[in-house]
């Protein structure tokens, strides 16, 4: 990833693909977003751009981080046997509803790793320790038998 | 007919002139500027329809738009933005000022013109037009290019170097003995670098003066602040784009970008007009005489920038075919450089400066954007890099 100021424009994120492709967006002063596809013949030169309304962008984001997600998971599943995705609801007398996602310290109690978490029609991929948890969430779990069973136990009776 | 009652109508026929223009403009891609300047020149002094009522308002026009044109060029960099671009590519810079400053003084020379004309000349060939370069960078749809951000650099580090390179010329223009000039031009430079010293480390504080949100206020209060600041600066001979200038670039944040959109429709306005007015107070019977001069220097310059910009571009490690279109895209000169004749003509340091850069900036900001449109041609890309077959690279 590379950022590039555009004095009076703006600044511009760069990603480049492992096969050597460029993509780039350009966001303006005033909030106007632009996706860039760069060419292969001539990689310095976007060969087509595309403007993004605030909610094209959010949508191009979420499918792009959900399908992130579950090709992850899927990934899991396949290479490791043993390992384990579970979806957990965090009940309403959850001692954990209302508070971070750190205070379950369910990494270092249980080994598991929490991935995402689904709250209503959103998806939170990647929580930090810092993200909320609510009565309701459902959280996206990856770890052995053993200790999905000690992270569901953790989350209802803390 | 009555005073007021002629002046509405001559400014409503020519403003109503200038919107046709604007639309043609637009509709073959070209900047405006050259239409304003050639409608300036046709209505200007020995042509069949006289503007005396209007004159008076014409020329204060003239002088708020420069104010203008300067003030909206400082909002739209921050202050980190200078000191980023400074710090990247002031080598660019330096080269930049070198290779196309000198072919306009040695030319102002060769004419016999004398050291002052030759300093404004080089003033003149230095300096890219930024509005013209980022309109065509738009519409060329490169603004997300790799090469971009080397020639917004340039731009900048220009615009940058203009607030010592006005204040020198003002005082050279005036100076009337070499001491005096001297001391002026120290004056000066010491202002300058005060003024932008104070704006970059205060700029927040003088921000604060101002409620972002209140357009009203916003508008009144950020014109009258520029029109004072730049009124002392021409006291003190700074020259008052300079001090509109460093204005611009002291605000910074929500209140320099609403600013901006509320300044921009009165820039357009009195820009237009400051454009014609250059024109009308040029006679188009002395354009043709200077029409082969400036075009060898257009060609000379146009040359000489487009190596600018193709060295920068290498600097940067961009391709060959970004190098051309950053070289290409910075051969417009355009406002400054009508700013810079503006400045030298009305102290009257040379007649033949005004038709001069008339038609100069003409060609330049013609010939420019074609130039760009070009360095995207198959035929262009084809003969930059010929031994690299065009379509898709087997990985």
């Amino acid at each position: 990833m590379e950022k590039v100021d555009l004095p009076g424009i703006g600044v511009r994120h760069d990603v480049i693909t492992r096969a050597g492709r460029r993509i780039g967006v350009v966001s303006y002063r005033d909030g106007a977003r632009e996706i860039a596809l760069f060419g292969v013949d001539d990689p310095d030169a976007s060969a087509d751009s595309v403007p993004l309304t605030d909610d094209e962008a959010a949508a191009l984001a979420d499918v792009l981080g959900a399908s992130l997600m579950l090709g992850q998971l899927a990934g899991i599943r396949d290479q490791a046997a043993g390992l384990f995705t579970e979806q957990l609801l965090i009940s309403a007398g959850s001692p954990y509803a209302g508070e971070k996602l750190g205070a379950t310290k369910a990494r270092s109690r249980t080994s598991t790793s929490i991935v995402a978490i689904v709250r209503g029609p959103d998806v939170i991929p990647s929580p930090t320790p810092d993200t909320p948890l609510e009565a309701g969430d459902t959280l996206i779990a990856v770890g052995t038998r053993p200790g999905l069973d000690a992270l569901a136990r953790v989350l209802t009776d803390g | 007919m009555h005073d007021s009652a002629l002046l509405f109508v001559e400014v409503g026929a020519v403003l109503l002139g200038l919107s046709l223009l604007s639309r043609l403009a637009n509709r073959i891609g070209l900047s405006a500027i050259p239409l304003y300047l050639l409608a300036g020149l046709t209505l200007g002094s020995g042509s069949m329809v006289p503007l005396d009522a209007g004159a008076e308002f014409f020329q204060f026009g003239s002088e708020l738009g420069v104010i203008l044109l300067l003030v909206m060029l400082g909002l739209e960099f921050s202050p980190t933005e200078l000191a980023t671009s400074l710090k990247s590519s002031r080598m660019a810079g330096i080269m930049d000022a070198a290779l196309n400053a000198i072919p306009g003084a040695v030319f102002a020379l060769l004419l016999g013109w004398g050291p002052v004309a030759a300093v404004a000349l080089a003033g003149i060939t230095w300096v890219s037009s930024s509005g013209v370069v980022a309109q065509v960078l738009r519409d060329l749809r490169r603004v997300g290019n790799r090469e971009t951000p080397t020639v917004l650099s340039i731009l900048v580090i220009e615009d940058l170097a203009m607030a010592f390179y006005l204040p020198v010329l003002s005082a050279l223009v005036i100076g009337a003995s070499l001491l005096r000039g001297t001391t002026t031009l120290i004056v000066a430079v010491l202002v300058v670098s005060v003024l932008l010293f104070a704006t970059l480390r205060f700029g927040k504080v003088i921000s604060r003066l101002f409620i972002a949100h209140h357009a009203e206020s916003l508008l009144l209060g950020v014109l009258g602040l520029t029109m004072l600041v730049a009124g002392f600066a021409q006291e003190v001979k700074v020259s008052a784009a300079v001090g509109a200038f460093l204005v611009g670039i002291a605000l910074s944040g929500r209140v320099a970008h609403n600013a901006q959109q509320l300044l921009s429709p009165l820039r357009d306005l009195f820009a237009a007009i400051f454009f014609l007015f250059f024109g009308l107070s040029t006679d188009p019977r002395t354009i043709l005489p200077v029409l082969l001069p400036a075009a060898l220097l257009a060609v000379i310059t146009i040359a000489t920038k487009t190596f600018t910009g193709y060295r920068a571009a290498r600097m940067a490690g961009i391709g060959v075919r970004g190098r051309w279109r950053a070289g290409l895209i910075l051969a417009p000169r355009g406002e400054f450089s009508i700013v810079i004749a503006g400045l030298a003509v009305g102290a009257g340091i040379e007649p033949q400066l005004a038709p001069l850069a008339t038609a100069y900036v003409l060609l330049t900001v013609i010939a420019g954007p074609l130039l760009s449109r070009m360095a995207d041609a198959a035929w262009f890309r084809r003969w930059v890099t010929p031994r690299v077959a065009p379509g898709p690279v087997s990985a």
